[in-house]
Order: C-alpha cells, then sequence, then structure tokens
C-alpha cells in the first residue's frame, strides 16, 4: 500500500528539481517554438496569428488571472492610445442592426467564409435583451446598460471606447479587441453601442 | 458493408430485455450540404427481431429516427441461451443481420 | 411490449421521443418540445436527464467495436495486426494503458499521447506510411476515422481505473511545461487563449456549462469524459478533436494532429486528472 505514495512523493521532487532548472523564459520560449510548428495556415486563419503582440505577451504570463497593478496600467495606458472615435463625432448606430451583431457567432475562423458576416457574438458571454434567454456568463450582464448608467456622452464615449479596446479599461480582459484588431468595422461598433446606449434598444426597457 | 450492430439480450425476471445499437446515417432529405444541394433521404425502413425465428418485434421507421438509432424492448419467454436476431433493411435496400444470445 | 427509438438531437434546444408500441403497429409521435424558455439552470438539468436517458444505448459503442476489429485485423502492407503496438504497458496489453497516457517513448524518443502512438504502430508495424495512417483523423459522416475508432476501443479498456500520468522522463517535464503555457497563451484577432474559458468557475458560454482546467476538479472532470460521443455530431470525438475544434474556435490556425502542442496540452491536462476514474468513452450534447 505505501508504494504508491513513495513514487508520487519521487515525482515530485524530480518535478521541482527540473523546475529550477528551466526558467520561466526558457519554457516560454520553447512553448511558442513548439507552436510554431504545430499549425498550418487553413485559409483566412494564416500563421501570423500565432505571432502574438505586446498585450497578449503579457496577459499570457498570467495564466487567465489580473495582472499586478503597475503591469495593468501599462497595458491600458498602451491600449487607451490605439481607441479611434468616428470622425463625424458620432458614437450611436441602430440598435437592430446592433441586436444581430451581437447574436452573430461566425467571423475569422477557418471554418467561416472569409466573405461571409463577421459578428460580435456579445451573447456568448453577455446578458443584453431579456428576450434573449440563452445568454454566457464570461462577462457581466449588460442588461438596461445605458438605463442604469445615464445616456449622457460620457457614457457613449466609455461604451464605444470598451467595445473598441476593452483592455484601455481592464487589463488582459477576456474581451476581444474588436476594433483595435479589425473584427467589427467602425459602423458596427456604432451599432452595438446603440444597443446599449439607444433608451428604445431593448436592452435599456 | 454496414457496420455490426450491438445486440444486448437479458432475462429480467420472467421476461426479456432486448437493447439493439445499430450504426447509420439516418439521413433525413432535409439537410444540405456545403454546396447548397439536398442530401437524399438515406434510413432504416424496416427492422425485425426473432427469438428462435419467432417474430417479437417488426417495426417500420421514417426519417424521424436518431443517427445511429438505439431501441429497446422487452418480451416474455425468453431463456438463457436462446436466440436473438435483427435485420435492418434502409431505403436503398441495404440489409445488415446480427445475433445475440439471450445472456 | 414498448419499444423506444429517442431522436438524438438537442442542438436547437428540442428533444423529442418517438413512442412506437408493437401491437398496434402504429407510430405515436409525441414531440416533447422542451420549451427554450426553461431557466438557464433547468436547461442544465435538463440536459443532464437526457444523457442519463442515453446512457444505454451510447453509440459510442459503435465506434468501440469497430475498433476492436481494426486492432485485431492483419492490416497495411505487411498484413500484421495491432496486437503487438506498445501503448506503454507492453506489447498487446491494452487495458489501462490510456490512464498512463502521454508518456515518454524510448523507441520514438518522444513523448506520444494515443493517438500519435497508435500512428506510430501502423507505420512501424503495419508499414503504412505515415500521410496514409493520418489521412482521417477525424470522422465525418460515411468518410470514417480508423483512428477515432482505436481511441474507442482502446480507451473503453480503461473505464473504471484511476488516471496515472506520471511525469518522471525530464521529456514529460518539459512537455508538461510547455503544455501549462500553451494553456495560457493568447493571441489571434480575438486574443483567445484555453484560458479565456477553462479559468474561471460557474461559467458558461451561451447556455453550456464550462469547466475550469485550472483546478484539479476541473481537469479530472473533463479529461475523464474524453472521447465522447456528441449527439449533435453524430460522432465519436477524441480529445486530439477536442483540442483542434477549440483552436478553431480560438480564430488560431489549423491544429495540426499528432503535433507537440496537442500532446503538451494534453499531458498537462490529464496529469492534472490523476486519481480520477476515468469513464469514458461518454456521451455528451
Amino acid at each position: 500500500m505505501k508504494s504508491p505514495l513513495i513514487s508520487a512523493t519521487i515525482i515530485t521532487i524530480g518535478v521541482s528539481a527540473c523546475v529550477t532548472a528551466a526558467s520561466n523564459e526558457e519554457i516560454s520560449s520553447k512553448a511558442a517554438a513548439m507552436l510554431k510548428s504545430s499549425f498550418k495556415a487553413n485559409g483566412q486563419a494564416t500563421l501570423d496569428r500565432l505571432d502574438q503582440d505586446a498585450t497578449q505577451h503579457l496577459c499570457s504570463e498570467f495564466a487567465g488571472k489580473a495582472p499586478p497593478r503597475d503591469v495593468a496600467q501599462k497595458i491600458e495606458a498602451l491600449n487607451l492610445a490605439t481607441v479611434k472615435y468616428p470622425t463625424d463625432g458620432n458614437l450611436l448606430g441602430d440598435w437592430k442592426n446592433g441586436e444581430k451583431i451581437a447574436q452573430e457567432g461566425r467571423g475569422k475562423q477557418f471554418s467561416d467564409d472569409p466573405a461571409g458576416p463577421v459578428g460580435g457574438n456579445c451573447y456568448a458571454c453577455h446578458q443584453l435583451s431579456p428576450q434573449e434567454l440563452s445568454y454566457g456568463t464570461i462577462g457581466p450582464s449588460l442588461y438596461q446598460f445605458g438605463k442604469l448608467r445615464g445616456y449622457g456622452p460620457e457614457t457613449q464615449r466609455y461604451a464605444y471606447g470598451k467595445i473598441y479596446n476593452p483592455d484601455a479599461y481592464a487589463a488582459c480582459s477576456n474581451m476581444p479587441r474588436f476594433g483595435h484588431n479589425g473584427i467589427l468595422s467602425e459602423q458596427q461598433i456604432k451599432d452595438v453601442t446603440a444597443l446599449l446606449m439607444d433608451p428604445a434598444s431593448p436592452v435599456n426597457r | 458493408m454496414p457496420d455490426p450492430m450491438k445486440i444486448r439480450a437479458t432475462t429480467v425476471g420472467d421476461e426479456t430485455e432486448v437493447k439493439v445499437l445499430m450504426s447509420h446515417e439516418m439521413e433525413t432529405g432535409q439537410r444540405k450540404d456545403g454546396q447548397g444541394k439536398t442530401i437524399p433521404a438515406w434510413f432504416i425502413q424496416n427492422v425485425s427481431v426473432t427469438w428462435n425465428s419467432k417474430t417479437v418485434l417488426s417495426a417500420q421507421w421514417g426519417t424521424a429516427v436518431a443517427k445511429n438509432p438505439f431501441v429497446s424492448f422487452r418480451f416474455k419467454g425468453g431463456a438463457k441461451g436462446d436466440k436473438i436476431t435483427v435485420t435492418w433493411v434502409d431505403n436503398r435496400a441495404e440489409k445488415r443481420t446480427d445475433e445475440s444470445m439471450i445472456a | 411490449m414498448i419499444l423506444r427509438a429517442e431522436r438524438r438531437e438537442l442542438g436547437s434546444c428540442r428533444a423529442a421521443s418517438l413512442i412506437l408500441t408493437q401491437s398496434a403497429c402504429v407510430l405515436a409521435l409525441s414531440f416533447c418540445v422542451t420549451a427554450c424558455a426553461l431557466a438557464q439552470t433547468s436547461a442544465v438539468d435538463e440536459i443532464a436527464k437526457y444523457r442519463a436517458a442515453l446512457q444505454d444505448g451510447n453509440p459510442a459503442e459503435l465506434w468501440e467495436a469497430r475498433g476492436e476489429d481494426l486492432w485485431k485485423q492483419k492490416r497495411g502492407p505487411k498484413q500484421v495486426s495491432l496486437e503487438g503496438c506498445d501503448l506503454g504497458l507492453g506489447p498487446g496489453i491494452v487495458k489501462g494503458a490510456y490512464t498512463r497516457l502521454p508518456m515518454y517513448f524510448a523507441d520514438a524518443d518522444r513523448v506520444m499521447d494515443l493517438e500519435t502512438r497508435l500512428v506510430w504502430c501502423m507505420v512501424t508495424l503495419q508499414a503504412y506510411n505515415e500521410s496514409q495512417a493520418k489521412k482521417q483523423p477525424f470522422g465525418n459522416g460515411e468518410r470514417k476515422s480508423d483512428i477515432e475508432a482505436l481511441v474507442a476501443f482502446v480507451t473503453s479498456t480503461s473505464r473504471g481505473m484511476p488516471m496515472n500520468v506520471a511525469l518522471k522522463h525530464p521529456k514529460e517535464v518539459e512537455m508538461y511545461q510547455a503544455g501549462e503555457k500553451i494553456f495560457s497563451y493568447r493571441g489571434g484577432p480575438h486574443d483567445f487563449g484555453c484560458v479565456t474559458c477553462h479559468a474561471d468557475e460557474g461559467k458558461r458560454i451561451r447556455l453550456q456549462d464550462l469547466p475550469n482546467l485550472t483546478t484539479r476538479e476541473g481537469a479530472q472532470k473533463a479529461y475523464t469524459t474524453w472521447p465522447a460521443y456528441r449527439v449533435s455530431q453524430g460522432e465519436l470525438r477524441s480529445f486530439e478533436w477536442r483540442l483542434y475544434d477549440c483552436f478553431r474556435q480560438q480564430r488560431f490556425p489549423e491544429l495540426l494532429f499528432g503535433s507537440d502542442a496537442s500532446i503538451a496540452l494534453t499531458l498537462y491536462l490529464a496529469r492534472n486528472a490523476n486519481g480520477a476514474i476515468f469513464d469514458a468513452p461518454a456521451i455528451k450534447r
């Protein structure tokens, strides 16, 4: 009965010995090299998608947890500088289109038609319109987003900026940087902003 | 040739419980392929089960039955070691017969 | 006498059952349309009930049977069976092998998962070339995958046994550490990594519950229920398929079958599942 326990102890010692042998940097670069040799390009999903930008690289170090405050501030500043607001100054589009974009899960996968629709797939992670019961909980509920926060221009700017680049407000957010990474167009971001901020949107009713 | 069925027959009190798993696409004829072309219907139409050559079940199926269908039923009179034979025929006239003993 | 044939289709929030009585030979269709308006928690309960109802007739058994035939048949240019294949416990020993994989194999000088090892045996024993052995890693309707069938057979013999993956060889340690890194590697147009969906408790995507794979309990529950028959696809899916399709949804390029990244991630999760009772091939939505 004793032997499994003993062998488990030996294994643990073995692992910790090797952990000290290979530095964190060495392991990271080995893993990155391994990724490079483990994928092939398929249609729109080309191999350069494996290359990380500074934000992705920094955020990968914290295993899905929030980074320390100083790193977070650096990431937020870096991303805030990328937010581009529409030149016409109008941030609200059509909430009905916004609802469609929030429902649409396709786009950017190698299985998707590159000429086909690209959505925000907001419902995968958020509650929005109360009529849609099939929503995820990775992100917070956005039901009554405008009603609770007020419909003023500052909140509009925040909502638009958050969709454009969420890491500008919360470093290493799970949410994609829809504008910064060119997933959604300016018009699409306006439409989703309207879904959150238009008093007539089902989100606010 | 179609893949074999998985048949389990066991006696439960004075009844014999038969469970059959069949390997079949059961295409409804309603689906379309990547090019938008309708995929033709392809499904099991007739199922029969015999116990020592006496029919204990016969059924006619349509497209509402799932892919890889599972069937379970009970009958009275079976005994350990008796032979259970299951046959299905689909709308392409493909056929599969498998046997099992009551355990 | 009652015959039940259940329609295994839940994709559109619908479960229909078909009841057929033999005496009258009349089809009585009762479409129990499970209202989509069910509260989210009870939808989870309903799926659990549905799964329990199907456990009895898990079509994974069809793959297991086909895999056993493939294992024993004399095949390939050399016309030999896979019964001489060493899955880690010695040539021909299948039972329990899966609970120790992935592991380092000295003959290949590489850490291998089950799928990679099966390809290795098809090449070295049966003399298939590697591209033939790998040409259909995942099944698609009538184009069946021999690998997935073999995976179903081999894994089924480990049901009921505890996961017991060792990190002894330096290459095993290296692979495990790389797997941990890859798990938190964020990239692609959406910045997604495994951690985006699988590093938190009690979350769901739409109505699908997500396991937290960074905890022991989460990894144990998830890893021991793959491979699985996916009702929505009508296919038995291997663990390599699970990773392949996760990366597709992460908007990454296409994961290569038998690649080091798949083996590293599999080792990371299998090792974290140590001690849990292996319970697959399972049945999932």
